[in-house]
C-alpha cells in the first residue's frame, strides 16, 4: 500500500511539473483552452464518482454545483474584487454546505427519488440566479480578467495550472476515500443499504459525507470557469450537459476504481474537443449520449472493468 | 394590483392547465408509478410524439389530435420494444440495476433531444388547426380555446385509462403486477409480459398527450427538461400509481403555477413544479394518495 502511495504522489508531482513546464514552453493559447476543459471534466467526473460510483446514488445535480461555483466566483469578483484563490476556496466551502443540505434533505430517499431531487435542485437554483439582478440575471454578465501574476504569461495558462492542481486534489481525495473505511462503508451500503445499516455502518452519515466532499469539489471546479469564459449566464452555467457529461465519463471509465473517471473524462473530453472543432456541438452531445447508453448496456463496469476482465489471469492489481 | 377577478381567472386557467398536465403525466403514472421503471426519458418520449404530430400536421395537413391518434399504435410497439430492452439489460440482472437504469434513461433522453435538434432545429415549432388561436369570452374572462380542447381531451383520456385499469382483465392484471409480482407468478401468469404490455399502454397514451402538448404551446427540443419536473412532481404528489390522484395533483400544480405566474412573473415559472416536488419528497414522500408507506 505504501509503495502504491509513493508511486501515486510521484506521479502527481510529475503531472504538475509537466503542466507547469507546458505553461512556460508553449506560447500558443489554444492547447490551454482545450486542456483546461478536459481537466475540468476530470475534476467533475472524479467528484461525481465519490457519491455516484462508490455509494451508487445517481446525482444529476453536477450542473447545480458547477453553476453555484461559477456564480460564487462571479459574486465575489464583482462585489469584492476577490482573487482567484479566494473565489475557489469560498466556492468549495459553499459547495460543501450545499452538499450537506442536499444530503440531509434527500439522501434518505432511495435511488430514483434522490436523482430527481437533484434535478429539481438544479432548476430551482438556476431560476433563483436568473432572477438575481446583481449577477446579471438571465442576460448574463461580462467579466474583465485581472492582470496575470508571474510565472504565467497569460491568464488562461494560470487557470489551466490551477485546474491541474484541483485535479490532483480531487484524485487524491477520491483515492483516499476508496482505500479508507469511508469507501468500504459506501461500498457496503451500495450493495445492500439495509444490511449495511444493520451491521452498524452509519449509512446516512457516510452518504452525507460523500455528498459534502463531492459537492465541494464540483463547486471548486466551477469557480475558475467564470474567469475562463470571461462571461457567465445562468442557462449555460447550470446547463444539464455538465450533469450528463460527469455521469457519462464516470460510468464509461468505470466507478470501481478512482482511475476510472479519469480515463473516462480524458477519453470523452478529447473526443468532445475534436468533435466540437470538426463537426458541431450537437453531434458531440449525441456521441456522449450514445456512448453512455452503449456502455451502460454492454459494459456496465466501464473501461476499468473491461481492462480487469482482460487481465483476469494476473492476480493482485487493486489500488 | 391583485384583485379577486385576477385570482378567479388564475384558478380557472390553472384547472384547465392542470387537466392538461394530468394527460401528459398519465403514462409516467403507469410506467413509474405502477411498474417502478425509473423512466426519466418519459418527457423526451412525449416531446418526440409532439414532433411526430408536428411532422404529420406540417407535411399532410392532418389535424393534430387525429395525428396523435394515428401514431398511437406505433408508440405502443415502441413501448413494448423499449421495455423488453430495459428488462433484458437491467431488471433481469438484478443488483446495481437501479443506478444503471436511471443513467440509461437519462442517456436516452439526451439522445432524443439531440436528434430532435439535428432534425428540426432549435426553433419553436407549432401546429395549425381551426381551434388554435381563438378564445372564449365569459364576461371579463378570456379563455383560450386550445386550453379548452386540451381540457376536454385530457379529461376523456384520464377517464378512459381509469376505466381500463379498473374494469378490463388486462388492466386489473397490470394493477395486480404492481401489487405483488411474485403472487402473480405463482398463479401461473407471466408478470414480465403484463409489465411489457403496461409499458406499451403507458407509451401509447403519449400520442394524444404529445398532440395536446403542441396544441397548448409551441415546442422546442429542450422542452422535456421542464416537463421532467412537472410530470414527476405530479406522479410523486399523487402517490405512485394512483390515476385519480394524478388528476388532482395535476390540478394543484396547474393552479399553483398560474397563481405564481400572475403574482411574480414568468421568470419564476420553471422552478414551481421542482420546488413542489422537493417539498413533497421531503414532507410526504408517499404522496397524497399513496399505495404504499
Amino acid at each position: 500500500m505504501s509503495r502504491n502511495s509513493l508511486a501515486f504522489w510521484i506521479g502527481a508531482t510529475l503531472f504538475l511539473f509537466a503542466a507547469l513546464a507546458m505553461t512556460q514552453i508553449i506560447g500558443n493559447e489554444y492547447p490551454f483552452f482545450a486542456c483546461y476543459v478536459i481537466l475540468q471534466f476530470i475534476v467533475l467526473a472524479v467528484a461525481w464518482s465519490i457519491l455516484g460510483g462508490y455509494a451508487g446514488y445517481v446525482n444529476f445535480g453536477t450542473s447545480a454545483f458547477f453553476g453555484v461555483g461559477v456564480y460564487t466566483a462571479v459574486f465575489l469578483f464583482k462585489a469584492f474584487d476577490a482573487p482567484l484563490a479566494v473565489q475557489i476556496a469560498v466556492a468549495a466551502a459553499f459547495g460543501a454546505f450545499l452538499g450537506f443540505a442536499l444530503g440531509l434533505l434527500t439522501l434518505r430517499m432511495q435511488g430514483i427519488f434522490f436523482s430527481i431531487a437533484t434535478i429539481a435542485l438544479t432548476i430551482i437554483i438556476e431560476t433563483s440566479v436568473t432572477n438575481w439582478r446583481f449577477v446579471g440575471g438571465a442576460a448574463g454578465i461580462q467579466l474583465q480578467r485581472p492582470m496575470v501574476t508571474a510565472p504565467f504569461h497569460s491568464y488562461v495558462q494560470m487557470l489551466f495550472f490551477v485546474q491541474a492542481l484541483l485535479v490532483v486534489l480531487a484524485v487524491a481525495i477520491a483515492r483516499y476515500i476508496q482505500n479508507s473505511w469511508i469507501g468500504r462503508g459506501l461500498q457496503a451500503l451500495k450493495d445492500d443499504e439495509l444490511a449495511a445499516e444493520c451491521t452498524g455502518v452509519p449509512t446516512l452519515r457516510l452518504k452525507v459525507t460523500a455528498c459534502v466532499i463531492s459537492g465541494a469539489l464540483m463547486c471548486a471546479a466551477g469557480a475558475p470557469a467564470a474567469m475562463y469564459l470571461q462571461y457567465a449566464d445562468p442557462s449555460s452555467a447550470f446547463n444539464l450537459n455538465y450533469s450528463v457529461s460527469a455521469l457519462a465519463m464516470s460510468l464509461i471509465g468505470g466507478t470501481a476504481h478512482w482511475a476510472g473517471p479519469i480515463v473516462g473524462a480524458i477519453l470523452l473530453g478529447v473526443t468532445q474537443q475534436l468533435l466540437t472543432v470538426t463537426i458541431s456541438s450537437e453531434v458531440n452531445v449525441l456521441v456522449l449520449g450514445v456512448m453512455l447508453v452503449l456502455f451502460v448496456v454492454a459494459a456496465p463496469e466501464g473501461i476499468i472493468g473491461l481492462i480487469r476482465k482482460a487481465a483476469r489471469k494476473r492476480t493482485g492489481g487493486g489500488a | 394590483m391583485f384583485s379577486f377577478d385576477l385570482l378567479l381567472d388564475a384558478v380557472v386557467i390553472g384547472v384547465l392547465l392542470g387537466c392538461f398536465y394530468a394527460a401528459v403525466s398519465l403514462g409516467l403514472s403507469v410506467s413509474f408509478g405502477l411498474l417502478d421503471v425509473p423512466h426519466i426519458a418519459h418527457p423526451a418520449f412525449l416531446l418526440m410524439a409532439s414532433y411526430a404530430v408536428y411532422f404529420l400536421n406540417e407535411s399532410f395537413g392532418i389535424d393534430p389530435l387525429l395525428a396523435g391518434l394515428l401514431i398511437t399504435p406505433l408508440l405502443f410497439l415502441f413501448g413494448l420494444v423499449a421495455y423488453r430492452l430495459y428488462y433484458e439489460t437491467f431488471e433481469k440482472r438484478g443488483s446495481d440495476a437501479g443506478v444503471r437504469g436511471i443513467a440509461f434513461f437519462f442517456g436516452v433522453a439526451f439522445i432524443i433531444e439531440v436528434l430532435l435538434i439535428l432534425q428540426f432545429g432549435v426553433d419553436q415549432r407549432s401546429v395549425t388547426a381551426s381551434y388554435i388561436g381563438k378564445a372564449w369570452r365569459i364576461g371579463e374572462m378570456r379563455i383560450p380555446f386550445r386550453l379548452v380542447v386540451a381540457f376536454v381531451v385530457a379529461a376523456a383520456l384520464t377517464i378512459l385509462l381509469t376505466l381500463y385499469l379498473s374494469r378490463t382483465f388486462m388492466g386489473r392484471a397490470i394493477r395486480a403486477v404492481a401489487q405483488d409480482q411474485e403472487a402473480l407468478r405463482l398463479m401461473g401468469a407471466n408478470p414480465i409480459r403484463i409489465k411489457q404490455w403496461a409499458f406499451g399502454i403507458a407509451t401509447s397514451v403519449l400520442g394524444i398527450a404529445g398532440a395536446l402538448l403542441i396544441i397548448v404551446a409551441p415546442v422546442e427540443p429542450t422542452l422535456d427538461r421542464t416537463y421532467i419536473g412537472r410530470t414527476f412532481c405530479i406522479v410523486v404528489m399523487a402517490g405512485l400509481g394512483s390515476i385519480t390522484g394524478t388528476l388532482i395533483a395535476a390540478i394543484i400544480l396547474g393552479v399553483a403555477e398560474t397563481i405564481v405566474l400572475t403574482l411574480f412573473g414568468a421568470s419564476w415559472a420553471p422552478a414551481i413544479s421542482f420546488a413542489m416536488l422537493l417539498g413533497v419528497l421531503a414532507v410526504r414522500p408517499q404522496g397524497l394518495f399513496g399505495r404504499r408507506s
